[in-house]
């Protein structure tokens, strides 16, 4: 490989007491690529996830960002490298606007610290246009009055406007309707469209196939193994999903023929 | 500007295209907040006209300008121990350690000023401590609630119970403490000269138009579209009204003559918690976190600071209030901070319409309730009913606007998602 990994994961391990949620896995995204992360519940995704957003700290592994070794403590520390998080229960205060959610934490202000909410107001409806959102009516309406597609969208629009270079989407089409997961997979299209790095997590394989450059499987907190769409199917998938992959789990004989096969 | 970002995203309140938005935008921004449950405060608005008019039939002299400058006074530190409220129940925590508390700011006031103890102090000093003190109390007992993880309710009805304590303990031995400073006096006691009233008024008033002029000024220059322009002519009218209005009866009543300075620390204290509110980072990280704490946390807001804070701003407006109430009385005596104090607060902020689930709710929604409570009492009281009768009028108001809020939440509860 060429090309230097924005984001190299080695040998990560995270035990929660006596559950080991990952046991070391190793994980790459590359420049401008649409990572999928796949696996059963509890495989361990939102646990890896955790680990880069500094949620967790790993027990043990390193965590390389271009290349070079970081270490991240929290959100502000994830931030600044550029890695921004939308979680799978939505981060967004139901009580504040668009707008509000937009800039929450990192809101403009001038030297008599007072908000400047027509600057923030102007950017986000920049952010929005330029991701194409364009159901929501008014972006001082609390988020609360929106649809689950159109908050997923602000999520994804607050992640993506920080100047950031990978942009982690656990799960974000789990609780959209069809029209609204239609909605939420063109905006992934465009991030990688646009040069940005994703790692979406999902359990609907069709969504990954549709946006994914690759797929890394998880399973039981070990990583199974790397596809690249173009060279894969999705039985392939769900095999490495349910069954893990016969080369790496030699010894149980009953998932060597059906591959051969 | 290229034109096929335009025609990508036509839905977005954006400038360009936007006069129907314009026009629309009161309506639509009333029908916005109903779908969301924001009743704001027309509910309380008509509600407390209709108390006024009706002990204005009920007693003769409830509709005086006499008994209109009463009513600032009886209120003004009610008042400022509501604001604190605000702040607290934005978080969706409670703090019932403020009526004692302000006790505790009353008594070190009152201490702090008393000539030949020797520990004597200007009026200003004693203030100062008196309020400082109460931060710190409130900022202790925060601490333990956002740094140790201990319920609010649990903390603050530890603070109740020690506050008295103390309080007993000390008047027990001193008996009644007498404020002779004319400092400490004046916070309840000071009547403007007519003269200075219009001044103040309009001064109140000239600032309001000119911060509304500058939000305007400063939405045209982002290219940010102003909705509801008529709605700003009306807040300013609205403003001139009240302001003018108000000094107008002060100055028309004769036993205590002018507008009294209670009314105007209430104001002063009511545009700087307001600014604070909405208009700073950190008001807005307290929505932030009375809405969705985890949220907050994870957009990278210090939550236990801004817990610590708000409990330190709860405890230093019960300092304020208790000083202005035992400047009222002159005096600090061994009821001091209790009574229906706490409850009054409380009932103040949420009849305002403050929810207790944290997230929503107003600074001045504290002054509105907290007029609504001090009307109520004084009409009952010049109608000459009985303390009784008082408290059952005023539940049932605190009952009345609860509801509503629960309802209200429940139709956004609807509308969400
Ligand atoms: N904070 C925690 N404390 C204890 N155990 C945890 C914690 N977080 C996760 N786990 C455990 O770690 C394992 C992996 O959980 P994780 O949430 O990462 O799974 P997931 O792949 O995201 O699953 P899903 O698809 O259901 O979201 C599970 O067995 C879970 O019970
Ligand atoms: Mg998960």
């Amino acid at each position: 490989m060429s090309e230097t990994p924005i984001l190299q994961l080695r040998g990560i391990t995270k035990s929660f007491g006596s559950v080991q949620a990952l046991a070391d896995v190793d994980f790459e995204v590359l420049p401008g690529e649409v990572m999928a992360l796949v696996g059963d519940n509890g495989a361990g995704k939102s646990t890896l996830v955790k680990c880069v957003a500094g949620t967790h700290s790993p027990d043990s592994g390193e965590i390389l960002f271009e290349g070079k070794p970081v270490t991240i403590h929290g959100p502000k520390d994830a931030a600044k490298l550029g890695i921004e998080v939308v979680y799978q229960d939505l981060a967004l205060c139901d009580n504040l606007d668009v707008v509000q959610n937009m800039y929450l934490g990192r809101e403009e202000r001038d030297w008599l610290w007072r908000l400047k909410e027509p600057l923030m107001e102007q950017r986000t409806a920049d952010t929005l246009r330029s991701l194409s959102v364009t159901t929501i009516r008014s972006i001082r309406q609390p988020v609360a009055s929106l649809s689950g597609g159109q908050r997923q969208s602000v999520a994804v629009a607050k992640a993506v406007q920080w100047n950031s270079r990978l942009v982690i989407l656990d799960e974000p089409t789990a609780a959209l309707g069809v029209a609204q997961t239609r909605q939420v997979l063109e905006l992934v299209k465009r991030l990688g469209d646009q040069g940005l790095s994703v790692v979406l997590i999902s359990h609907n394989l069709h969504d990954v196939f549709e946006v994914a450059t690759r797929i890394t499987v998880l399973r039981l907190g070990r990583d199974v193994g790397v596809y690249e769409r173009e060279k894969t199917t999705q039985q392939e998938v769900v095999q490495a999903i349910t069954a893990g992959i016969p080369t790496r789990v030699a010894g149980i004989p009953e998932t060597t023929p059906e591959l051969a096969s | 500007m290229s034109s096929d970002v335009d025609v990508a995203a036509p839905g977005i309140g954006l400038p360009e295209g936007d006069e129907a938005e314009a026009q629309a935008g009161l309506w639509r921004r009333a029908y916005d907040n109903l779908r969301a449950g924001n009743l704001g405060i027309l509910p309380i608005v008509i509600g407390l006209a209709l108390i006024v008019v009706f002990f204005s039939y009920k007693a003769t002299n409830f509709f005086t300008a006499d008994n209109f400058n009463n009513i600032i006074v009886q209120m003004a530190g009610l008042t400022m121990l509501a604001f604190g409220v605000v702040f607290v129940l934005l978080l969706g925590e409670i703090d019932l350690s403020i009526g004692y508390l302000s006790g505790i700011a009353a008594l070190a006031v009152a201490e702090f000023q008393l000539p030949g103890s020797g520990h004597a102090y200007p009026g200003v000093v004693a203030i100062a401590i008196a309020v400082g003190l109460c931060a710190l109390i409130g900022g202790a007992q925060g601490s333990v609630v956002a740094l140790v993880g201990v319920p609010s309710f649990v903390v603050t009805l530890a603070g109740l119970l020690i506050w008295q304590g103390v309080i007993l303990q000390v008047l027990e031995i001193k008996g009644v403490i007498v404020i002779q400073d004319k400092w400490i006096n004046d916070t309840a006691n000071y009547y403007f000269t007519s003269r200075a009233g219009w001044i103040i008024a309009a001064v109140v008033t000239g600032s309001y138009a000119l911060a509304m002029l500058g939000s305007v000024v400063g939405k045209l220059r982002a290219g940010v579209a102003i909705r509801s322009p008529l709605l700003i002519v009306a807040k300013v009218l609205g403003v001139a009204a009240a302001t003018f209005g108000t000094v107008a009866i002060s100055n028309h009543a004769n036993v205590p003559n002018g507008l009294p300075l209670a009314g105007v620390l209430v104001v002063i204290f009511l545009i700087g918690l307001t600014f604070l509110a909405k208009r700073t980072p950190f008001g807005r990280h307290v929505y932030a976190v009375g809405g969705n704490a985890e949220a907050a946390r994870r957009a990278g807001i210090n939550v236990p600071r801004i817990r610590i804070i708000v409990f330190m701003i709860s405890g230093a407006m019960a300092g304020v209030g208790g000083v202005i109430l035992a400047a009222r009385l002159n005096s600090v005596d061994l009821n001091v901070g209790g009574g229906t104090l706490l409850l009054d607060a409380i009932s103040a902020a949420v009849i305002g319409g403050t929810s207790l689930f944290g997230g929503r709710g107003e600074v001045r929604s504290a002054l509105i309730g907290a007029l609504v409570i001090a009307t109520v009492s004084n009409g009952l009281n010049t109608a000459g009913y009985k303390t009784g009768t008082i408290y059952i009028v005023t539940g049932v108001i605190l009952l009345l606007a609860v509801t509503l809020d629960t309802v209200a939440r429940r139709l956004q509860a609807r509308s969400g998602r």
